[in-house]
């Protein structure tokens, strides 16, 4: 008994009271409870990394990324609120204006977390940043994947992925600042030992169209896509299956 | 009678896939006209505005001298100026040609890769069209609002029938338009 009362808290969120296992983060807490937190970067099954910032939530007053700040007894969080949206709306935006996102060429239309996450926000209307239309290279070299770095947002979904649960190590990041990129453990992909089976090249793994799979695209009709009809949320979230002898120690979250 | 809204409308650096969904609006366009009429536009041949008007669409950006030049005539006659389309909001598959914009003759580059170098292009006399009445191609393709103030934007490619129909109809009765979910589309 008493260990149950001290294994659990709760913390407020736009209002609703919120039931916390020790030692989850406050999105752990809040998909848990059904309340959908934005995010791009985080997925479930993979090692928080609190790099997007779109899950920014106010904590008594700071805003901080929900994926990797822990719940703690009586915080107070606003999620949903008119502030933390326009910093979301500007973050994605952003995202837009540094690389080269020409939906309707993409095969991720429809399907793309970016794409969603701007329709989720209502963005419609120009923004104040250029288009810096950078000129990043594309890597067909693999027989079944392609790369385009065009439309990269440096989640890294992929390098999470292939490291912690593939063990393959395919991905990780190359340069710094707004030379940042994503970048391969060979010189192309091809030489590499990646494959369609891993869970870094499983559909969804990246949220975007920069890491494809060949003769796949274009397999939904436009209109039943999945973010066609409803918005992003907790219940299309991407979720990986991870086998429990990969699960790193500080991903351990689930209370004893 | 009430005052009908002038509109005027015109197709930049784009595929004219966007007017042709004003057409789809199909029926509704006779209600459309109820409350607007048109001015300058492809749907109606005039080349020059007749007078000034009160809502100015502009599908595609600008690719060659030509649009800017239409661009501004439009932002000069146009009260509301309307950017319809993602050719029109962030330059939409003509800006795929930017991508070479980091060249040291960007413009050449991109001419002798269209009538030259593909291995699909047949020009034996690998003449590059030169007319004088053709409009001279600009270095990159800019979007609307990198040339002039754009006061609205409507996304897609094109922007349905429906959002259309929703949106020309909310500015030609003074409303505020709004875009319910499935009206952003960004392809
Ligand atoms: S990755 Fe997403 S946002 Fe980028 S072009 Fe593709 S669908 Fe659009
Ligand atoms: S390739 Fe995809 S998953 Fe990897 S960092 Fe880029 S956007 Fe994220
Ligand atoms: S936005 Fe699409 S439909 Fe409209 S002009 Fe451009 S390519 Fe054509």
């Amino acid at each position: 008994m008493s260990e149950t009362l001290a294994s659990t808290f709760t913390i407020q969120v736009d209002g609703q009271t919120v039931t916390v296992q020790a030692g989850q983060s406050i999105m752990e807490a809040c998909d848990a409870a059904g309340i959908y937190i934005p995010r791009l970067c985080d997925c479930e099954g993979l090692v928080p990394q609190g790099s997007c910032r779109v899950c920014c939530v106010d904590i008594n007053g700071r805003i901080q990324a929900a994926c990797t700040q822990p719940a703690a007894p009586g915080q107070v969080i606003g999620n949903e609120t008119p502030t933390l949206n326009a910093h979301r709306r500007t973050l994605v935006e952003m995202l837009f204006h540094e690389g080269n996102h020409l939906c309707p060429i993409c095969e991720a239309s429809g399907r793309c977390e970016l794409q969603a996450m701007a329709y989720r926000l209502g963005i419609t209307q120009a923004s104040p940043y250029p288009y810096l239309q950078p000129v990043r290279p594309v890597d067909a070299s693999h027989p079944d994947i392609a790369l385009d770095n065009n439309r990269c947002i440096l989640c890294g979904r992929c390098i999470r992925a292939s490291r912690d649960i593939d063990q393959k190590h395919v991905f990780d990041y190359v340069g710094r600042g707004i030379h940042k990129r994503i970048g391969v453990s060979a010189a192309r992909l091809a030489e590499t030992d990646a494959s369609l089976e891993d869970e870094a090249i499983a559909r969804g793994t990246c949220p975007v169209g920069c890491i494809l799979r060949k003769r796949e695209g274009f397999d939904t009709p436009v209109g039943q896509r999945l973010f066609d009809r409803r918005p992003i949320d907790l219940d299309n979230a991407v979720q990986h299956h991870i086998p429990t002898q990969a699960v790193p120690a500080h991903i351990e979250s689930d209370p004893p | 009678m009430k005052k009908k809204k002038r509109l005027a409308t015109a197709s930049l650096a784009g595929c004219f896939g966007c007017h042709m969904s004003l057409l789809d609006m199909d029926e509704r366009l006779l209600e459309v006209l109820e409350h607007v009429e048109f001015d300058r536009s492809p749907l109606m041949d005039f080349k020059g505005f007749r007078q000034r008007c009160d809502i100015g669409l502009i599908e595609g950006g600008c690719c060659n001298e030509d649009n800017v030049h239409v661009l501004r005539q439009f932002r000069e006659n146009c009260d509301v100026l309307v950017a319809i389309g993602q050719c029109a909001i962030m330059g939409g598959l003509p800006v795929m040609r930017n991508a070479i914009m980091h060249a040291d003759d960007p413009l050449r580059e991109c001419l002798e890769e269209a009538y030259n170098e593909s291995p699909r292009v047949l020009n034996p006399g690998n003449h590059i069209p030169n007319d004088p009445a053709l409009p001279l191609l600009l270095d990159k393709v800019y979007t609307c609002s990198e040339v002039v103030h754009i006061d609205f934007q409507i996304p897609g490619c094109p922007p349905s029938g429906d959002t259309l129909y929703q949106v020309l109809m909310a500015l030609a009765t003074g409303k505020k338009p709004e875009f319910s979910y499935g009206m952003i589309k960004y392809d």
